[in-house]
Order: structure tokens, then sequence, then C-alpha cells
């Protein structure tokens, strides 16, 4: 078990390409991290640099009290799940599982009760003879996790673990492993371009985009409070709607909707709005035209536009909608505000209900 | 109902015509001329060997089986043909294979080792060193034969196992065959072993040679049977009669032609016989590895 700091770590390949800007962030003992972010972001770089994998260009990496920068990987005291699981095709089940142990010169009979303590956690007991080859893919994905907790490492590291398993398998697949790590308490970083793998499944989150880190948070903050349009767009299914809104006087103005907010910018601003915080309502300030009502049965997605621009509703599965011109009401207590520019989040928030623009009390910021 | 039974009728009907297609008849009629034409002197050689010598020399290659089969075989297995009185089938039958096997073996770990290091290790000019090996392939042993030969000659090799062997151990297609294999091998891999605290040495024997199994057996079956059929190499290396190999002594049986002595047809063929079938047996006996080996890998 241990904690693990990145200072100001980063990566150039030697092309010259900067895969990792100078990232830092620190993990508590025991916690579950996931790096989430588009291919290509850099997370899985961060990763094998934590690993050892890859070379550190800059920055101090520690494990524990260590710094482990120029440390071998088999004495980072860590262990790695692939993501196309990387057993050894050659041999069986319990000897890629004893693999790591035979080569740390452990006892034979210590071995053997490893092996047997991780196969029963696993339910891996009938497979021990066969040969990956034999097993589906969620066995081999037990194997490739067997191998990694019979070393009692400090550290876990996940390598898309998951993507090459079918969508059920995976559902199934991510509640084991949560619950391994929980009942291990081994601290774990777990990369995935997967958000509802990220969401589901970490104690933090961080965001990655092209090399440097958006957002560290909570998935409730990183879903609710999203740092930029980056994260917001990225997280969550559907993502949150980024739509171009104005800013006068401290009055927030969108098609019809007049939301007073706690900040003094002026001009234009992208206006964040998740689909489940709009609703339907006869007499509501947004006239949006429905272009398509996706059916998902535990509820229902609207597609559709409002002034030109493309807006995504969530509607609880009791009500029922067609396409066509349909009046939408907001809760504005979750409506973010980005710069329209950097895209960065602003400090905004929404004062009082919602009004009509006429009786709106506006109290300026200033 | 009658519709039905009709319609398969008529699909047998068309099936059966197919079967006396004029063109099958003439691909069948081909193969089997082409297959025949193949096996003849295979033939001719089975029946000279069971026919006595003096019969061959009246009658050429005839159509009956004689009777002197055993006496042949233990002429060609048990019988010095030389001076010396050691080159015995069985003792050219161990020199050949020492020099297949050894031929096959050394190349195989060669190849795999300098493999090894061109497609795992960051050499400096591991580039120029692959295409160095690989240029070589046009330089056979033919080209270099005179230096190869004034070298295993200082050495004092003449007249050895490591004389034969050696000189034709590094091997570039064996180089190039491996790196391809060895490219095709998910880095995963290397990066768990590397985690599992496997350092190279270990990796290579307890992961990449396992993995590389068929691939072996490929590279085996071609560099044994290279080996085996040596001609050239042998004959300049091996003065000593005690180290003669099944394909040069041969000849040496032939040879006796000369004068007024009857050629020993029968003990020759039976030698040759005897040297195809080692040849024949590898290739049986690894032949699934084999198509293994080159199409597919276990991975």
């Amino acid at each position: 078990m241990a904690q693990v700091s990145l200072d100001s770590v980063r990566k150039i390949y030697p092309n010259g390409a900067e895969a990792v800007t100078p990232s830092s962030f620190h993990i508590e003992d025991g916690e579950f991290v996931v790096l989430v972010g588009p291919s290509g972001c850099g997370k899985s770089t961060l990763l094998r640099m934590i690993a050892g994998l890859e070379d550190i260009t800059e920055g101090t990496l520690s494990i524990g009290e260590r710094i482990v920068n120029d440390v071998d990987p088999a004495d980072r005291d860590i262990a790695m799940v692939f993501q196309n699981y990387a057993l050894y095709p050659h041999m069986s089940v319990r000897k890629n599982i004893a693999y790591g142990l035979k080569n740390r010169k452990t006892p034979n009979d210590v071995i053997a009760a490893k092996v047997a303590e991780a196969s029963a956690m696993l339910n891996l007991d009938d497979y021990l003879d066969r040969k990956p080859s034999q097993l589906s893919g969620g066995q081999r994905q037990r194997v490739a996790m067997g191998r990694a907790i019979v070393r009692d490492p400090a550290l876990f590291l996940f390598d898309e673990p998951l993507s090459n398993l079918d969508a059920k398998l995976r559902n199934q697949m991510r509640i084991e492993i949560k619950a391994l790590q929980r009942r291990l308490g081994v601290t774990s970083i777990y990369v995935t371009h997967d958000q509802v793998e990220a969401m589901t499944m970490a104690d933090r989150i961080i965001v990655l985009n092209g090399g440097r880190i958006e957002q560290i948070g909570t998935p409730s903050e990183i879903y609710h409070n999203p740092a930029s349009t980056f994260v917001a767009s990225f997280m969550g299914a559907p993502p949150m709607n980024l739509v171009a809104g104005e800013l006068s006087d401290g009055i927030l103005s969108f098609a019809g909707l007049d939301v007073p907010m706690t900040v003094d910018h002026r001009g234009p601003v992208t206006l964040g709005l998740r689909p489940e915080d709009l609703f339907i309502d006869a007499k509501g300030p947004i006239a949006m035209e429905v272009d398509l009502v996706e059916e998902l049965g535990a509820h229902r997605l609207l597609h559709g536009r409002v002034d030109g621009q493309q807006l995504t509703v969530h509607l609880a599965k009791e009500i029922t909608a067609k396409s066509g011109p349909l009046r939408l009401s907001c809760d504005p207590s979750h409506l973010c505000l980005f710069h329209p520019d950097t895209g960065k989040r602003m400090d905004a928030r929404h004062k009082g209900a919602l009004q009509a623009p006429l009786n709106t009390t506006v109290e300026s910021d200033a | 109902m009658t519709d039905i039974s009709a319609h398969a009728h008529a699909i047998a009907q068309t099936r059966k015509r197919s079967w006396f297609k004029l063109e099958t008849v003439v691909d069948h009629a081909i193969l089997i001329f082409g297959s025949l034409l193949m096996l003849l002197p295979l033939l001719i050689m089975l029946q000279t060997v069971t026919t006595p010598d003096l019969e061959t020399m009246k009658f050429g290659p005839t159509l009956t089986i004689g009777t002197e089969l055993d006496d042949n075989f233990r002429k060609a297995m048990f019988e010095a043909s030389g001076f010396s009185g050691q080159n015995t089938g069985m003792n050219m039958l161990k020199n050949s294979l020492i020099l297949g096997i050894g031929f096959a073996v050394g190349k195989i770990v060669i190849g795999m080792m300098a493999a090894y290091a061109i497609v795992y290790f960051r050499l400096r000019f591991a580039t120029l060193a692959f295409w160095l090996i690989f240029t070589t392939l046009l330089l056979p042993l033919e080209v270099r034969i005179l230096p190869s030969y004034e070298i295993v000659q200082q050495l004092g090799m003449m007249n050895t196992y490591q004389g034969l062997i050696i000189p034709l151990i590094a091997s570039a297609t064996a180089t190039f065959f491996f790196r391809q294999f060895f490219r095709s091998v998910p880095e995963e891999l290397i990066e768990a072993a590397r985690i599992d605290g496997a350092g190279p040495i270990k990796f290579f024997i307890d992961i990449l040679v396992p993995l590389s199994q068929t691939m072996i057996a490929a590279m085996f079956i071609i560099m044994f049977v290279y080996g085996w059929n040596q001609y050239l190499w042998p004959t300049m290396i091996t003065t000593d009669e005690n180290m003669y190999t099944l394909v040069r002594g041969i000849k040496q049986i032939v040879q006796t032609l000369e004068g007024n002595n009857i050629p020993e047809y029968g003990r020759a063929n039976m030698l040759a016989l005897i040297a195809i079938l080692p040849p024949v047996l590898v290739v049986i006996f690894f032949q699934s590895w084999f198509v293994k080996g080159l199409t597919e890998s276990d991975k």
C-alpha cells in the first residue's frame, strides 16, 4: 500500500513530441484513481511512466516514500494489467500467475499458497491447468488480475483492461475489479477512454487532454462542475449541451431564457446545460424543434435544435414526446458558464430562481 | 412434393454430369502423369536396390523385383568401400546426422540470438547490422569457399566436425525469419515480463524460445535438409574416409565404375535411398509444425 506522487512529470519523445506536459498530482493510500481522456491524450504514457516502461523526461515520481524515476519496473513494487492481458501463451494459468513470484525466488510452497488464494478469489480454480488460448476473454482478464494480485504490490496499474471485452462482460468485470480493489485496499491507477468506467469506478478522476491535466476531482465534481468545455463534453452520456449564450449586466440570455448570474463578465459565453436539467414545460421560455426521439427504455433522449444550436434533452420514461416544436424550461442551479475562447469554466453561479425577463431583479456583482 | 423431388433429381443430374467433365479428366491425367514422372527415379532406385548388379548392367532398369535387397543393404551399411575400411554406411550416416543436426541447431541458435539482439536491444547500428547480415544472402558458401577453406585449414580443423559445421553456421535466412517473428510478438508481453521481474536472458529462455517453437521447427527442417545435402564443403574439408558423409560417399562408390569392375549399382542406390530417408522423415515428422511456423503463430 502506498501513496503515489507526481511532481511536474513530463514526457518528451525523442522525436520532440511532448506527450505529457509537466503534470503533478498526489494519490492517497488505497485510492482508486482513473485517468481518462480521448486517445492520444497521454494517459497511457503517464501510466507507463509510473510503471517504469517509459523514461521520465523531467520531474520526479515517488511511490511510497521512494523516488523511483530510475528504478527498474520489477523493483517498483507494482503490478500491471494490460489491455490485451499479455498472458504468456505457452504457460498454463497457474504458471502465468506464478511467474512473477518465481522470478523473485519465492519458495515453492509460498507460491502455491498464493496462487491458490488468488485463484479462489477470482473463481479460477477450474482453469488453473489450462492455457490462455482455452479461456474466454473474461477469464483471461481474471488471470491477468490474478497475476497482479499474487504479488501483493503497493500499486495496481490498469491499462484499459476492459476494452477488449463485450459490453455485458465489461459491466460485470467493472464491478468485480472495483470490489476486488476495495477488498484488497491497494492503491490503483486505472486508464480508460470510457467515461462510464471512469465515473463508476473512480474515487477520483483525472481528465487529460492533449497531454495536459484538465481537471482532477471526484466523479460528482467532474460531472457537475466541469472545469472546461472539454471535460463537460467528454464526461457524461449524453454529454453536456454546450451552446452559445450572451452575458450582459449579470444576466445570461440564451434562446428566450434569462438567468441572473453572479458574474460581471460581458459578452458572449459558452453555456453548459446537462440534458437532465432540461424539462418539458408548456410555458417554458425555450422553443425547441425536436428532430429525433431516442428511446432507451429507462429514459428517452430528445435531439433537436434551439436557435439553430444542437440540444439534447433527457426525459424520464413516463414522459412521452414526439418530433416537432416543443417548449422547454430549465433548472438553472446547475448551469455552467465557460469562457468562449479558452473554454475554461467561469466562476459564476445562478442567483435566485428562473425568472421572466421583465420582472427580473438584477443585482450587480460589481 | 413432386416438384421438389424433380428439382432434387435435376440437381443430382447436373452433379453427376459434372463428375465426368472432360476438364476434370484432363486435369487428373496431367496430375497423375506428373506424379509418375517425379516418382520414376525413386522407383528405378527401388528396383535397382533389389536386383543383382550384373542384371542391372545387362538390362538396365526393368519391372522385375529381385532378391538382393538384404545383401545390398548389408553391403551398403556395414561394408567399407575405401582403403581404410572405415567409411561404412553406418559411419557415413552418423557423420551426415552430426553435420545435419549440428548445422541446423547451430544456425537456429545463432540466428535466434542475432535476431534477439537486433529486435529487442537498442543497438546503435541495429538496422545497419541487420542489412549487413541480410546481404550475406548474396554471398553463399561457394563464393567464399577459398578463404573459408584457408581459415579452416589454418585453424587445424580439417577432418573435424567443427570444421564441417562452424564455417557454415552463420545464417542470414534464420536471422531474418526470427527477426520477423520476434517483431510480431506483442510488446505487452515484454512489458509484462519486465514487471514480472524477468531480465533479458530470462525473457529469452522462458518466453521467447517457447513461443518460437513452431518457428524453430520450421527452421530446423529447412536447415537440416540443407545441411544434410551439403556436398561441396564436406568434399573439400574431409579427406579422411572416417569423416565422409553419405552424400559424399555415394559418389565414391559410383567412381569404381572405372576399370573392369562391375559397378555396385545396388549398393550405391541403397546408400542413396538411405541418404534421402532422414530428410523425408524430418519433413513428415515436422510438417504440421512447419506450416504452422511459417503461417500462424501461437500468440
